[in-house]
C-alpha cells in the first residue's frame, strides 16, 4: 500500500466560510447530533444529502452544493480517507493534508525540520527555518485523535530542539491519549543536559520510548556519520541521562557502507556499556533524501553484510537485549535471522514487488520502502514451497 | 569507492587530533609473544609486545585497529571526547554494585549425619543415627530471620549436610518459615537441596514440587570411579544417584536437578569417561572441580596425590573434549569456564561466591552450621572442625545480624581480600576475572592473603584464564562456542 498524504487538487464546489486553513476530523455519520458536528467534516462516499452544522463536506463525485459553504471534491488519491482521520484543509491553496489516520497502527508526526545532525543518509534532510507552527498544529490535532490510538511517532528534524515545548507535547499526549504508546525519534543530544532529561521523565508518560541513533563504538566514526563533531559524546550522555531518569531508550543503527564494518564492534560496545537500553533496531537504508544523493557511496547489498548482521544480532541477543532487524525483506536474510526481522515500514510508504505475490512468507515480510525501486538486493526472490531462501546459500561474494 | 556529495565532510575531517592519554590498565603475559591487557571494569584486549609498548609510550596511530580496540574499550582517551570517563565510572559502579546488596547465598547445614563414607568428604560426617548433630528448630528459625536481614534482592537457600534429606523435617520447617516471611519481603527466593538422593521418597518430592525446591547432587563419573570414592555401605552410590536423578527429573522437571563432580586422583586420566557419563544421562553441563584441601581429603592425604598441574592437564583435556562435543552437535558447557567467560564478557560479572573481591565468603554466601554457629563459608566451617575458627563469624543464639556483619572476624576478612590491594593481585591483568580465597590461603599458608607465588589457587586461576583467552584469540570456532556459554 502506498498512500499520498498530501494533495493539491482539492476542488471547492462552494464558497469557503474562511480562507484560512483549518483542522477537522473526518466523519461519515450524517446522523451525528448537530451539537457535535462543529469540528467534523462529513465525508460522502455516495450521493448522500448535505446536512447542516458540519464544518464542511468532502465529496468523491461532483454534486450540487446548493447554498452550503465548504463543500470540497477530493480525488481518488484520497480513497483511503475514513472516519476519525484528522485533516488540514487549506481553501486558499486548494490542498488537503491527512495528518492522522484512524485506521493506521502507527501515525508519525513531524514536529520540526530543524536538526543539529546532518546524517549522510538522512531520509528527511533538515531545513533550517522557524517551523514552530508544526508543533502548534499538533497541539490542536491531539484532541481530535481517537482515544484508542495504539501508537504515535514523533519525528523530525530533531524533536529535542523544541526544548521545553517537547516536554509540554509529551505531557499533552499523556493527558489526551493516556493509552497511546509514544515513540520519539531523537538524536539524543539535547538530553546531554540532564535537567532536560529529568523534565521529560517528570511527565511520567505511561508508555514513552525514545529512539536514538548511535552509529559506532568510536566517537570519530559516529561524528562522521552524523557530520557533527562532538555529537557522539552528547548522544551517549543523553542516553545515560534518559535511562538514569527511567525514560525508555531504543538504539537505532542504520546500515550502509559507512556503518557496516563497525556493526559487530557496535554490538559489543552496547552489550558492555549500554546493557540497560530497552531495544536495539538494526535498520536497512531508506533510499530517500541524502541517502538518494549519496546512493552510490552508501549502497551495500544486504546479501553482502550477512556475517556482520548475524554477529551483531547474536551479541545483543546473548546479552539479553531485545534486538530487531528493520527494513529487510525476509528473502535477503538468512533463516537464523528471521526471528529478529520485523515488518517495520510504515504502511503509507510500504510496497511489494510483483515477484512477491508468489512468496509464501509475504504475510510475515515487511516488504519494501516505496523508494526501493532505485536499488534492490540481488537476493530478492519469492520463497516458494520449501525452497531455501537465496540468502541461506550465499554469504556474499 | 564512491565519494559522498560535496556538501559532506570526509571521514578524516572527524579523526582524533593530537595525542591520547592512558586510562588505568593492567597487563600480564599471555604467552611468549602476547599480553593480556585489562581494566578495572573487566574489558580486555590481547596485544603483541610491540603493540603494548607503543600503547604505553603513546605512539599508537589513531587510524590503527589497535587504537580503535583500546579506545572503544576505554584503555585510552583522546582530546576530542570525554564520554569514556562517564562510561567507565558507570561500568565500575555497576560491577561493584553487588557488594552493596550482600548476601545472596544462605547455606543451612541441617544435619551433619550422612549415610555415605566418602574418602574426600569436606564435612566431618557423623553416622546416621546420632540426632544431636541435627540443627535445632529454634536455630533454624533464627537463621531464617537472619537471612532476611540481608539486603540482597535474591535469596538462595541451599540445604547442606551431611545428607540433608536425613533431616527433612528441618528442611520443611525452614522452607515454610522462609515462604511466610517472604510474603512481606517479596525477595526472589529459591531453594536447593545438596543431596546424594539415596533418601528421596514421594513425600519429599511432593513437598519439593509444591514449594519449587531443586536438587543438586554428586556424580563423579562412571560407576567404578564414582563408587570408588563415594562409599555407600552395602550399596552402589552411583546407582542411587542415577536413580535419584531420574526420579527428580520425572517429578520436578529436567532442570530441577544439577550434578557436580569432584576430581580425585583416579579421575585424572579419565576426563572423557566422566564427561561421557554426564552426556549419557542427558546433562548439558558439567562443572570440572578440583579437590579442596579440607576435611577428610587432607586427613586421608588424597590431596597430595595430585597437584594443581595434574588437575590443569585434566581440565584442559576436558575443555577440549567438551568443545569437540559441541562441534559434533551436542550442546555441552563447562560451568567453571562459563563463570570466567561471564566475568570476561558480561559487564556485571557474576555472583559466584569463590571468585569475588572482596572475598565472597560471608558477603556473597554465608553458612549456618548444625550447631547454630555462623561461618563465612562451607570451607570455613571445615577449617573450624580442624581447630581453626578464623571464619566463625558468630552464633545464631548470641549474635545479632548487625553484630555479625560488623564484627571483627567479618570485617577483617573483607579488609584482607580486596584484590585491588593484595600484593601481586593488584597489578595482575586477571584481577577482574579472579577472586580472593581467604580460606584456602589460611589453610595452606597460614594467613588470609598468602604469597601468590606459592598459591595453587593463583596458579590454577592463571592457567585456566590463559587457556580460555588463548582459545578465544586463536580458534574462532571454539570462541563462538565459548561465547554461547555466557
Amino acid at each position: 500500500m502506498l498512500l499520498k498524504l498530501h494533495g493539491r487538487h482539492l476542488r471547492a464546489l462552494s464558497a469557503a466560510t474562511s480562507r484560512d486553513p483549518f483542522l477537522a476530523r473526518v466523519c461519515k455519520n450524517p446522523d451525528l447530533p448537530a451539537a457535535a458536528r462543529s469540528r467534523e467534516l462529513l465525508l460522502h462516499d455516495g450521493a448522500g444529502p448535505l446536512v447542516d452544522a458540519f464544518r464542511g463536506h468532502l465529496v468523491r463525485t461532483p454534486c450540487d452544493p446548493g447554498d452550503r459553504a465548504d463543500v470540497y471534491l477530493i480525488g481518488p488519491e484520497f480513497d483511503y480517507v475514513g472516519a476519525g482521520d484528522v485533516v488540514r484543509v487549506d481553501p486558499a491553496r486548494g490542498s488537503l493534508s491527512v495528518l492522522y489516520r484512524r485506521a493506521s497502527a502507527y501515525n508519525s508526526m513531524l514536529v520540526t525540520e530543524r536538526c543539529d545532525n546532518y546524517c549522510v543518509m538522512c531520509s528527511q534532510p533538515p531545513k533550517d527555518r522557524d517551523d514552530a507552527w508544526l508543533v502548534d498544529e499538533l497541539f490542536a490535532v491531539i484532541p481530535l485523535m481517537a482515544r484508542d490510538t495504539p501508537e504515535i511517532g514523533i519525528t523530525g528534524g530533531e524533536p529535542g530542539l523544541l526544548g521545553p515545548r517537547l516536554v509540554e507535547l509529551v505531557d499533552r499526549f499523556r493527558l489526551f491519549l493516556p493509552h497511546t504508546a509514544l515513540h520519539v525519534l531523537s538524536n539524543g543530544r539535547a538530553f546531554a543536559d540532564e535537567a532536560f532529561a529529568r523534565d521529560l521523565a517528570a511527565v511520567r508518560h505511561p508508555d514513552l520510548m525514545l529512539g536514538i541513533p548511535l552509529y559506532s563504538d568510536l566517537p570519530e566514526h559516529h561524528d562522521y556519520v552524523v557530520q557533527a563533531r562532538g555529537a557522539y559524546d552528547q548522544t551517549v550522555r543523553g542516553i545515560l541521562h534518559l535511562k538514569r531518569h527511567c525514560v525508555r531508550v531504543e538504539l537505532r543503527y542504520v546500515i550502509h557502507r559507512d556503518t557496516i564494518a563497525g556493526l559487530p564492534a557496535f554490538a559489543r560496545f552496547v552489550a558492555r556499556n549500554l546493557l540497560f537500553v530497552d531495544h536495539v533496531a538494526l535498520m536497512g537504508l531508506e533510499l530517500m533524501g541524502f541517502a538518494r544523493a549519496n546512493l552510490d557511496a552508501l549502497w551495500v547489498d544486504p546479501l553482502d553484510y550477512q556475517a556482520e548482521l548475524a554477529s551483531a544480532a547474536a551479541t545483543l541477543d546473548r546479552a539479553r537485549i531485545p534486538v530487531s532487524i528493520y527494513n529487510h525483506q525476509l528473502c535477503v536474510l538468512p533463516p537464523a535471522l528471521h526471528r529478529f526481522a520485523r515488518a517495520s515500514i510504515s504502511d503509507w510508504k510500504n510496497r511489494y514487488f510483483e515477484d512477491c505475490e508468489d512468496c509464501r512468507v509475504k504475510h510475515a515480510c515487511g516488504g519494501f520502502f516505496a523508494s526501493s525501486e532505485l536499488r534492490r538486493s540481488r537476493g530478492i526472490a519469492p520463497l516458494r514451497g520449501d525452497s531455501a531462501p537465496l540468502a541461506s546459500t550465499t554469504g556474499g561474494p | 569507492m564512491n565519494a559522498l556529495a560535496a556538501k559532506f565532510h570526509a571521514r578524516d575531517h572527524f579523526a582524533p587530533r593530537g595525542t591520547y592519554r592512558l586510562l588505568p590498565a593492567r597487563f600480564t603475559r599471555l604467552d611468549d609473544t602476547r599480553y593480556v591487557v585489562t581494566n578495572d571494569v573487566g574489558e580486555h584486549v590481547v596485544l603483541t609486545r610491540p603493540e603494548l609498548r607503543a600503547y604505553v609510550a603513546r605512539e599508537l596511530s589513531p587510524d590503527s585497529s589497535v587504537y580503535a580496540a583500546l579506545k572503544a574499550r576505554h584503555f585510552l582517551f583522546d582530546d576530542d571526547t570525554r564520554v569514556a570517563l562517564d562510561l567507565l565510572a558507570l561500568k565500575l559502579r555497576s560491577r561493584m554494585d553487588r557488594v552493596a546488596s550482600f548476601t545472596a547465598l544462605h547455606m543451612f547445614v541441617v544435619t551433619l549425619r550422612c549415610d555415605h563414607t566418602c574418602a574426600y568428604c569436606q564435612v566431618s560426617r557423623k553416622t546416621e543415627d546420632r540426632t544431636n548433630f541435627d540443627m535445632r528448630p529454634d536455630h533454624a528459625d533464627r537463621a531464617v530471620e537472619f537471612m532476611f536481614r540481608s539486603p540482597s534482592p535474591a535469596l538462595k537457600v541451599e540445604f547442606q549436610g551431611g545428607e540433608p534429606l536425613l533431616a527433612f523435617d528441618r528442611i520443611r520447617q525452614i522452607v515454610l518459615a522462609a515462604e511466610a516471611m517472604n510474603r512481606t519481603h517479596a525477595r526472589d527466593l529459591q531453594f536447593v537441596i545438596a543431596s546424594n538422593l539415596t533418601h528421596l521418597d514421594d513425600e519429599i518430592l511432593a513437598f519439593c514440587k509444591q514449594h519449587n525446591v531443586a536438587f543438586s547432587t554428586s556424580l563423579d563419573g562412571p560407576q567404578d570411579l564414582h563408587d570408588a570414592r563415594r562409599a555407600l555401605p552395602g550399596a552402589s552410590s552411583h546407582r542411587a544417584a542415577i536413580a535419584g536423578i531420574t526420579r527428580v527429573r520425572e517429578a520436578l522437571g529436567p532442570d530441577a536437578v544439577a550434578a557436580l563432580m569432584t576430581t580425585t586422583p583416579d579421575s585424572l586420566g579419565r576426563v572423557v569417561d566422566i564427561i561421557d557419563e554426564y552426556v549419557r544421562h542427558g546433562f548439558n553441563s558439567i562443572f570440572l572441580r578440583s579437590l579442596s584441601p579440607y576435611g577428610f581429603a587432607v586427613k586421608t592425604s588424597l590431596l597430595r596425590r595430585y597437584d594443581v598441574d595434574d588437575w590443569l592437564r585434566f581440565y584442559a583435556a576436558g575443555l577440549d573434549y567438551i568443545l569437540e562435543l559441541n562441534r559434533r552437535g551436542y550442546p555441552m558447557r563447562e560451568e567453571y569456564a562459563g563463570i570466567l567467560l561471564h566475568k570476561i564478557f558480561a559487564p556485571g560479572g557474576t555472583g559466584y561466591v569463590d571468585l569475588q573481591s572482596p572475598a565472597g565468603a560471608g558477603i556473597a554466601g554465608i553458612i549456618y552450621n548444625y550447631d547454630g554457629a555462623i561461618y563465612a563459608s562451607d570451607e570455613g566451617r571445615m577449617l573450624a572442625e580442624m581447630g581453626d575458627t578464623t571464619f566463625r563469624l558468630g552464633h545464631l543464639e548470641t549474635d545479632s545480624f548487625d553484630a555479625v556483619m560488623t564484627g571483627d572476624a567479618f570485617v577483617d576478612m573483607l579488609d584482607h581480600t580486596m584484590l585491588e590491594a593484595v600484593p601481586m593481585c593488584s597489578d595482575c591483568a586477571f584481577l577482574p576475572y579472579c577472586g580472593a580465597d581467604p580460606v584456602f590461603h589460611r589453610a595452606t599458608q597460614g594467613d588470609l592473603v598468602g604469597h601468590k607465588v606459592h598459591s595453587a589457587f593463583c596458579r590454577k586461576q592463571m592457567a585456566v584464564l590463559r587457556l580460555l583467552l588463548t582459545r578465544l584469540e586463536d580458534d574462532p570456532e571454539a570462541a563462538e562456542i565459548l561465547r554461547s556459554w555466557i
